[in-house]
């Protein structure tokens, strides 16, 4: 099972947070900072787990992570979960965000969680992974990208309008931070699927 | 229309939308909380509006808020407004803010219920997908029993999309539902062989997930994950396998020799590191798991460790460290094989990662042996030096002791050595793990008697340089050291060299500063030294040393006298008065020193530490019982204190066998004595080393001339090294005496056998340097073995813990889509469509309550106005919500797994073995029959029984085959439905004024009569009418077999009459026999259902019948033959059938009805259990009741209704009938009047 995915950046400002376990917000936060303060000071080329035992029930968990350029991908599960499996399921997630996003950066997901959350709900359902298959992902989620879109019709259009209208007025929104290399692959780790 | 609509987005396009929300917070960064809630309050503005387009976009911006750590609770309410709009977009909207902060104690979450299934059930699949979503992240025990149906038929969907998600929230379902689980599993079981590979990988998941927790539920199912493991190419499948394999290998290692093969071919051919990985992983369960002594065995774990050592080498640092973790579980079988890659696990101390280290100490704890603790402990406290960070520097700290105390010191050669590595680790500086070093030092001390000199005189120096160890406020965690140092010395003060100096360096006003309970064990302990040193100058007229000693304590002891813990201070001022008393005595020349040393004579000895739990509890004895009367609250108080100390006292000072006499401790010391003989970590000592030692009585003998010349601390090289040179001496020296021993014996012995050389020095060479005597725990005499106490009583998977291989028996099925029944509905109403349900839906919870409440003042009020009836009835109907349950249950029956009410039209002779359903014993079989028989004999029925009953009766034909499930809903109906069951109590309770009649549960009941009866066979039946044929009767007949010989060839003749007659299969004759399509083998019995048709119902009848069998012994066989009446009651005719109390009221106005009446004189039973019983055992149903007087309702096969008006006033009961056949009424009323007159 899979308890808990984050994501937060460098200086540890959530970006995305998705509990499967219910902890009162205040918790969650707790468990957000601690687990960014664990994995903040690790060095870039050590191993991607850490036993975080304390932060989410019990000794079983475990933190595997992954640290894309601006953000920290990290997933606290117990032990029915294949570590090296998870590791690869961050990769899928990340390539899939990528793909969604069309060069996915930290803005993109500071300004769309909910979408990072609909492609999430995509891959993991109530801690238990769904879906590795990237391209089944994004199918799925184009199809439901589509039915939003045709839902919104003409009522949606000048919403749409003036959200596009306000975001040229934004000088922040270049997409200029990029997530590093993101095909970068576990080395000796061929492709899972 | 349109433009209404973008005339709605063109204002709200001005609203904040979540970007706008998340750019403000970023422009506002020094004032974000500020910020944070103006756009909080602006959000309620939003939430108050309409239009579900703005509502939605503020619920999209609270989940934002939620994730930043704001409590959104508050609108939970407008967030299921959101789930139940009918777009997508907004759906989404909803269910994803109800993921992130639904949770059990939502109480609206009882509101989507219906909205859940509606989405369930769209057509769109992307609604339901969105909705399992959803529902995955907060499904409650309530929501997972009303839509585990739901799901159940999700999890065949057509579209794989749906079914994978359906599958997988299964196992959420399982979790908060488990009464789910067998009814669920054999479909879960047929998703393993899902075309689809995502569904597949899904039930498999789930499986893994289930067995993980209960493994030995789900071996039957490793033939198919045997059968998958072997054809799938997923790696993610097969990885879920495999570890599922890890988990079931344990329980059954047949299972483990199978896996062993493939899973090395796996091994050998995979490219995915992941993949080989968690083969190994299994291939290291199965080894364990099998008992050594398989022949191929070695090759596998060689394969194993191989493989990992290649992990380990791999410059990936996830794989080392997955390889040290893998690495780790061989150690616990097969230490020899990882013990030859000593080298690699040593070298990966020293990486950079903390997190491989950790790994790597981990398995360093299994590795040393004799032969190279002391090696492998000396690179550990180089580490231990070099550690940057106090945390891995403690985790250092724990594992050297770890490793030196594990299975009781056992490799621990030399314990000077270990009091000497304990005394260098205080040396550290800022660790928290001072307590662990203390209790370490203790335990070493208490029991190695022999060590106890060497112990002493470190922990007097240890003592003395207290300052070393305090002076740092840093430093405070190791200052617990202090507590074990000065217990030492004080305890075994007759090793100490110089108990002046150690006293006084007790005794320096420094030690005020230590914390309380430190001072403590010092004050205590400085009267043990104060004996000593009167003992030692014992015998010495007007010893001035003596005298001195008293002085020093006089004048020290004050300072403690003003300690503020009060511990310190009672020990204290104890102390002072009796040194002073003794003061006073030496001045006068009087022998203290034996006296005072009486005061801390005994021993100690260690206790086990699950003994106290151990004593078995005396019989009679009574725990909770007061001894004296209950003190009042006044003296409590008074009290309080005296608990304190009777609670702390047993921290600090010692239990001490006080009045032990000589002898027994002669006899003790004998027991003891034998024990060590037959303890297996008692070191023997080996006569070729230690003739010197061979002396009578270990107490006495100084084991090791103990060099206390080697300093404490020798610059350059820490002391615990010179004991590793030692060491390494002395094993030199012995091999080589070894050596001479055996070529001296090998030249006596030679021409006889030829040993084998000693070679590598082994285990069983190392002697220890001295004789230990490692005194064993003491446990209570007659302890208690069992120690299975560390199962977490409240761990969710518990629950799940069912035995799956059972067939599914009939009261394994998921419970049918029920409304919750506390709004009254006319049939009509209820035909009305779907939207109906859903509106009463909506309207529960919280509303429902007060509903409730509403209806019961209303009825209290009504009373006041002399009970205007329709009201009333209303509110009775209410306490009768097991009907409407009822009528909905009739219409979704036909849902799987057992289609009730398609069996009930094609059988024409029906058949339940019931032997099938429970287990094959006879006497189960025949406890099952007798429950059958008296279906209703659950005497603990108090207030439901009624509705109970009609319900039951109601559904006469598939009684016996639910009756167990009707049970155990029941049971759940009244544990979950607590509102209703509130609604219920209040109602009754207004009706009743609280008589305390309703309490008595009813007496048990039966429907079934005797048939007939001989020697072999005994035969009940009941009658049941069938709503689907006008003309068509079941009689389900109970055969059971008396005698003691099988029975067999039943079959079962009636002789028809006009009006009725037995239905026989096509082309049987009209006077052929029915088989009964069972044997009876002895003391078992089975029922058998025969369909007849009528024509008239209006008139009982009798039909005579004919049973013949063959009775089968083991010398004959005889033909036997049973003749029987079938009495076929007008009552039978009559089939429970809800009324509503405006159509009751209706059909009484209509005035076709015509009327007769009946008086039963007395009848001395309650009125409760007198409406049950017409409703048991008449088929009616109690339309509403109001305190002695009752409305019921019955309706005939063929449609004719009856209405009864039964009234009671002092044990007589006057029943007024009323009915559209006036002869049926007639012969209806006769069979109630017997009914009551049998009782």
């Amino acid at each position: 099972m899979i308890k808990a995915i984050l994501i937060f950046n460098n200086h540890g400002k959530p970006r995305m947070s998705k509990f499967y376990e219910h902890y009162t917000e205040d918790t969650e936060q707790q468990i957000i900072r601690e687990t960014f303060h664990l994995v903040s000071k690790r060095d870039e080329n050590i191993c991607n787990f850490l036993e975080g035992g304390l932060l989410i029930g019990g000794s079983d968990n475990k933190l595997i992570y992954r640290h894309y350029a601006t953000l920290y991908f990290v997933f606290c599960v117990d032990s029915s979960e294949s570590e090296l499996g998870i590791l690869d399921l961050i990769q899928v997630f990340v390539e899939t965000l990528d793909k969604c996003f069309e060069n996915v950066c930290e803005l993109d997901l500071i300004f769309h969680v909910d979408k990072v959350h609909n492609i999430l709900a995509e891959m993991v359902m109530g801690g238990m992974v769904l879906e590795t298959n990237m391209s089944e992902i994004i199918t799925q989620v184009e199809a439901q990208g589509k039915m939003e879109k045709s839902e919104a019709g003409i009522a949606g259009a000048p919403a749409r309008a003036v959200s596009a209208v306000k975001n040229m007025n934004l000088p922040e929104m270049p997409k200029n931070i990029n997530i590093g290399d993101i095909s970068i692959k576990v080395p000796n780790l061929p492709s899972f699927k | 229309m349109a433009l209404k609509i973008v005339k709605g987005s063109i204002d709200r396009m001005f609203d904040k939308n979540l970007q706008d929300l998340v750019r403000g917070i970023r422009n506002h960064k020094e004032d974000e909380a500020k910020y944070i809630s103006t756009c909080i309050d602006e959000i309620k503005q939003e939430l108050k509006q309409d239009n579900i387009a703005v509502k939605a976009n503020a619920v999209c911006k609270l989940t934002y808020l939620q994730m930043l750590g704001y409590d959104v609770s508050w609108a939970a309410f407008n967030i299921v407004e959101v789930m139940s709009s009918s777009k997508f977009t907004y759906k989404r909207i909803g269910y994803l803010a109800a993921s992130q902060c639904f949770h059990e104690g939502t109480d609206v979450i009882m509101l989507t219920t219906n909205q859940i299934r509606k989405d369930l059930s769209s057509p769109n699949q992307y609604d339901t997908g969105v909705a399992l979503t959803g529902l995955s992240c907060f499904v409650t025990p309530d929501l997972a029993r009303d839509l585990a149906n739901d799901i159940m038929t999700l999890m065949s969907h057509t579209k794989p999309y749906i079914r994978k998600k359906a599958v997988l929230i299964m196992y959420k379902v399982f979790l908060k539902y488990p009464e789910s689980l067998r009814p669920a599993f054999p479909r879960l079981k047929e998703k393993l062989e899902d075309p689809d590979p995502g569904v597949q990988s899904a039930a498999v998941n789930v499986i893994c997930e289930l067995a993980r927790r209960n493994p030995k539920n789900y071996l039957s199912l490793a033939p198919l994950f045997f059968k998958l493991m072997t054809s799938s190419t997923n790696n993610w499948v097969l990885i879920k396998i495999i570890k599922l394999f890890g988990a079931l290998t344990p329980l059954e290692p047949r299972l483990g020799k199978k896996l062993i093969e493939p899973l090395t071919n796996l091994i050998h051919s995979t490219s995915a590191m992941s993949l080989l990985y968690e083969c190994v992983n299994t291939v290291i369960a199965v080894l364990i798991s099998l008992s050594s002594g398989m022949p191929n065995h070695s090759a596998s774990i060689q394969l194993c460790v191989q493989k990992l050592r290649i992990l380990i080498e791999d410059s990936d640092q996830n794989l080392k460290y997955l390889g040290l973790l893998a690495m780790s579980k061989i150690l616990k079988t097969h230490p020899k094989s990882v013990q030859s890659h000593k080298d690699l696990i040593l070298q990966c101390l020293d990486d950079k990662d903390e997190s491989i280290r950790l790994r790597a100490l981990d398995l360093l704890y299994g590795m040393v042996s004799k032969k190279n603790l002391m090696e492998i402990v000396k690179k550990l406290m180089l580490h231990v030096d070099k550690a940057e960070g106090t945390t891995y520097r403690d985790e250092l700290l724990t594992k050297i002791i770890d490793i030196c105390s594990q299975s009781n010191f056992q490799y621990i050669t030399n314990f000077e050595w270990y009091i000497s590595i304990l005394v260098e680790l205080t040396r550290l500086e800022g660790t928290r793990h001072g307590h662990l070093i203390a209790s370490q030092m203790l335990d070493v001390a208490i029991r190695v008697k022999a060590i106890r000199g060497f112990a002493v005189a470190q922990m007097a120096t240890l003592l003395d340089n207290a300052h070393l160890l305090t002076g740092n406020t840093q430093r405070n965690g190791i200052c617990e050291v202090l507590y074990a140092a000065a217990w030492i010395c004080g305890e075994f003060s007759e090793h100490l060299e110089d108990p002046m100096q150690t006293l006084e360096a007790m005794l320096r006003p420094k030690v005020a500063t230590l914390p309380g309970h430190i001072q403590a064990v010092y004050v205590q302990n400085a009267a043990k030294l104060f004996a000593t040193v009167l003992r030692k100058h014992d015998g010495e007229t007007e010893s001035q040393a003596a005298q001195e000693t008293s002085q020093l304590l006089i004048d020290r002891l004050p300072l403690f006298v003003q300690s503020a813990n009060l511990e310190v201070q009672e020990r204290a001022s104890c102390i002072l008065q009796l040194v002073k008393y003794i003061q006073k005595l030496q001045q006068k020349n009087v022998e203290v020193a034996e006296e005072v040393t009486a005061l801390f004579a005994g021993e100690l000895n260690p206790v086990a530490p699950k003994a106290q739990k151990k004593v078995p509890i005396p019989e009679g004895l009574d725990l909770d019982a007061w001894i004296n009367e209950p003190p009042s609250g006044s003296e409590s108080e008074d009290e309080k204190p005296k608990a304190v100390f009777a609670k702390e006292e047993p921290k600090h000072s010692r239990s001490r066998h006080t009045e032990v006499d000589e002898k027994e401790l002669a006899r003790r010391r004998e027991v003891r004595k034998q024990e060590q003989a037959s303890n297996p970590f008692y070191i023997k000592a080996s006569p070729s080393s230690q003739k010197v030692y061979d002396a009578p009585g270990v107490e006495h003998i100084p084991v090791v001339q103990i060099d206390l010349s080697v300093p404490l601390k020798v610059p350059g090289m820490p002391m615990s090294d010179q004991y590793l040179k030692l060491e390494e001496e002395r094993r030199q020296k012995e091999k080589a005496e070894r050596k001479k021993k055996e070529k001296k014996k090998k030249r006596e012995k030679r021409g006889k056998e030829r040993k084998a050389d000693s070679g590598p020095e082994s285990e069983e060479d190392i002697t220890p340097a001295h004789q230990v005597d490692i005194v064993t725990e003491e446990m209570p005499e007659n302890a208690l073995p069992s120690d299975d106490d560390d199962k977490d009583p409240n761990d969710p998977h518990k629950a799940l813990d069912i035995d799956l291989d059972k067939p599914l028996a009939d009261s394994d099925k998921l419970p049918v889509r029920t409304h919750r029944p506390e709004v009254l509905k006319s049939p009509a109403e209820d035909r009305d469509g779907e939207s109906v349900p859903q509106e009463t839906k909506k309207k529960s919870g919280k509303e429902k309550k007060k509903d409730k409440e509403k209806d019961r003042k209303r009825s209290k009020e009504e009373k006041k106005k002399k009970k205007k009836p329709k009201e009333v009835e209303e509110e009775l109907l209410e306490s009768q919500p097991e009907e409407a349950v009822q009528s909905e249950e009739t219409k979704e029956a036909a849902a799987p797994p057992t289609s009730t009410s398609a069996e009930q039209e094609v059988c024409v002779l029906m058949c339940v073995c019931l032997q099938e359903v429970t287990a094959p014993s006879s006497s189960a079989a025949a406890v099952d029959t007798s429950s059958a028989a008296a279906p209703e004999s659950e005497p603990d029925e108090p207030k439901d029984t009624e509705p109970e009953d009609t319900k039951s009766s109601k559904h006469k034909k598939k009684k016996q085959k639910k009756e167990k499930e009707e049970k155990e809903k029941k049971k759940k109906k009244r544990h979950h439905h607590h509102h209703q069951h509130h609604g219920d109590a209040g109602g009754e309770d207004s009706v009743q004024n609280g008589t305390v009649e309703e309490e008595e549960p009813l007496p048990p009941m039966s429907n079934y009569s005797l048939l007939a009866e001989n020697s072999y066979i005994k035969m009940v039946y009941d009658i049941q009418g069938n709503h689907q044929d006008e003309s068509k009767v079941v009689v389900s007949v109970i055969f059971e077999n008396k005698s003691d010989s099988f029975l067999k060839a039943m079959e079962f003749n009636v002789l028809d009459s006009l009006n009725s007659k037995l239905q026989r299969p096509e082309g049987a004759g009209a006077h052929d026999s029915l088989t009964v399509p069972f044997q009876l083998p002895p003391g078992v019995s089975n029922e058998a259902r025969f369909v007849f048709s009528v024509q008239s119902i209006v008139m009982p009848q009798k039909l005579k019948g004919t049973l013949t069998f063959i009775v089968k012994s083991d010398e004959s066989s005889t033909h036997e033959k049973l003749d029987f009446k079938l009495h076929f009651t007008c009552t039978s005719y009559l089939i429970t059938t809800p009324c509503y109390s405006d159509a009751y009221a209706k059909l009484l106005e209509s005035g076709d009805l015509k009327g007769s009446s009946l008086r039963l004189e007395g009848i001395n039973m309650p009125f409760h259990h007198l409406l049950a019983r017409i409703c048991f055992h008449h088929h009616f149903s109690v339309v509403e009741r109001i305190d002695s007087c009752a409305s019921m309702y019955s309706r005939s096969i063929q449609g004719h209704h009856v209405c009864l008006l039964v009234k009671t006033s002092d044990q007589t009961v006057s029943i007024d009938a009323k009915c559209d056949e006036p002869s049926l009424l007639g012969n209806v009323l006769d069979e109630i009047k017997q009914t009551f007159s049998k009782c």
